[in-house]
């Protein structure tokens, strides 16, 4: 059974529809990344499964359990994190307090101590500015802080709304290689990317969203050599 | 050629938002302007419109440099947009909202003859039978044309559309379509932006591909769609998912 399920979500905002009939599922362990051009509703996926937005209809389900409409603390108790697009974090507060902030729900508390040790291996960068605004830090670090902050949350699932959006080759290159660590430790994630190529470089199955509808789907490495890719993006 | 862009630079402090941009634009014809998120689209939009003057460079429109000049000059001139997020008079109905476009364009119309032109518009964009509703209560596509039939009834030589397509459904972006088409048909030169690919790809004559603030490629839709380096804004750096690959492996 897939870890999360998403059947026939439609989704949108005021009177604008923005996704249709969307089908996806997260199987345990896996890196799936959904891919595909501006506007063509990945965000807006992310909040409707999070539950910052109300699903229009459709189901939302946790290994066949319907969550739909739980609100987002709850879903975010049972394991279900996002790492929000441009990385929402406290900027007045210090590295360390955004990284407890993290870890409010009730599952993550208990293993505080421990996952802070283990983000602090994994960006060794936060650890030495531990005590810094999170507002100082460079983009760089300020995206590895909200990855961090994510795994705080103890996630079964976690999810991130462009991982690489605004930054510098070099960064991009680490903060993909932290990915590919954390799913060699089994985590199950789900990778909202602009960049096609490197997102599909990591991803085991791929889901490519044009104009909010899945066009198509498949294993990551079918999926980077369908030409179909390119009309999603380019249109022809 | 009815608007040049002659190496156009925009700079917002430390930020190159429009990096030397040249564009030959001849009359009667639709150029899609596309783009990455942030490419600076909408900026070149409002230094055409003269919303900014450029840090650098000219733009030529109808044979003068129109650089620097006011929106509302610019609208006298026959140069009309459409704004990407519609912004109608909510409390003016659909009617005075489109005679408000006639007052202050190209013709600079009285009331009755703004009356006429606004209504004729309004039968063009569809929107004939919501005369008197409140701008306010109509719905997204049904804005999206308000927004439309305001820039039209200015009687535009040139009009800049700012994602038209943008919410609308499959059938509605079909419709608008063919309402673009139809303008051009009758002799105005259009510029737009837009992020539905297969729509901008299908109407325009040419294309130009901004990426941070770049001009990437220009050509026809067909020359652009294989540009390696449109490919590679769109898709990302290859060499860059190489450099990953071989670091797992």
């Amino acid at each position: 059974m897939a870890m999360l399920e998403l059947r026939n979500l439609t989704a949108g905002y005021g009177q604008v529809q923005i996704l249709w009939d969307v089908d996806l599922a997260l199987e345990r362990g896996k890196l799936t990344s959904l891919v595909g051009g501006n506007g063509a509703g990945k965000t807006t996926l992310l909040r409707a499964v999070m539950g910052s937005i109300r699903p229009w209809g459709g189901s939302v389900a946790w290994e066949g359990t319907a969550i739909t409409g739980l609100p987002p603390y709850r879903k975010a108790g049972l394991g279900l994190v996002l790492v929000p697009e441009g990385r929402q974090l406290f900027p007045r507060m210090t590295v360390l307090e955004n990284l407890e902030m993290g870890a409010e729900n009730p599952r993550a508390r208990r293993k505080m101590t421990h996952n802070l040790e283990r983000v602090y291996t994994m960006f060794p960068r936060l650890k030495e500015r531990a005590g810094q605004r999170a507002g100082t830090l460079s983009g760089g670090e300020q995206q590895m802080l909200a990855v961090a902050r994510g795994l705080m949350a103890e996630p079964e699932i976690l999810m991130i709304d462009e991982l690489s959006l605004g930054l510098a080759p070099v960064l991009v290159l680490a903060l993909f290689e932290s990915l590919l660590r954390l799913k060699a430790d089994g985590l199950t994630m789900l990778l909202v990317e602009q960049n096609v190529r490197m997102a599909l470089t990591v991803s085991d199955y791929a889901y490519v969203l044009a104009e909010g509808r899945v066009a198509f789907e498949g294993k990551a490495s079918e999926v980077a050599e369908n030409p179909e890719v390119k009309k999603a993006y380019l249109g022809i | 050629m009815i608007l040049q862009t002659l190496g156009v630079s925009m700079r917002f402090g430390g930020l190159q938002a429009l990096n030397r941009v040249t564009i030959d634009l001849p009359e009667g014809q639709i150029l899609g302007l596309i783009g990455p998120n942030g490419a600076g689209k909408t900026t070149l939009f409002n230094v055409i419109n003269g919303i900014y003057p450029p840090s650098e460079g000219r733009v030529v429109f109808l044979g003068e440099d129109i650089a620097g000049r006011r929106p509302y000059r610019l609208a006298h001139m026959g140069l009309a947009r459409t704004h990407q997020i519609v912004q109608p008079l909510t409390d003016l109905s659909v009617m005075e909202n489109v005679m408000v476009g006639a007052c202050y364009g190209r013709e600079r119309l009285g009331l009755s003859a703004a009356r006429r032109v606004a209504d004729e518009t309004l039968q063009f964009v569809g929107l004939g039978a919501r005369h008197e509703q409140m701008a306010g209560s109509l719905n997204v596509a049904q804005k999206k044309r308000l927004e439309l039939a305001r820039a039209l009834a200015a009687r535009p030589r040139l009009l800049l559309l700012d994602e038209v397509l943008a919410g609308l459904n499959q059938t509605e972006i079909a419709s608008m379509v063919q309402t673009v088409a139809e303008i051009r048909r009758r002799g105005v030169t259009i510029i737009m932006i837009e992020h539905v690919m297969h729509a901008v790809m299908n109407v325009s004559d040419r294309i130009v591909v901004l990426d941070y603030g770049e001009q990437i490629a220009e050509g026809t839709p067909s020359e652009v769609s294989k540009d390696p380096r449109v490919i590679e804004a769109y898709l990302g750096d290859p060499d860059l998912a190489a450099r990953l690959t071989g670091s797992v492996r």
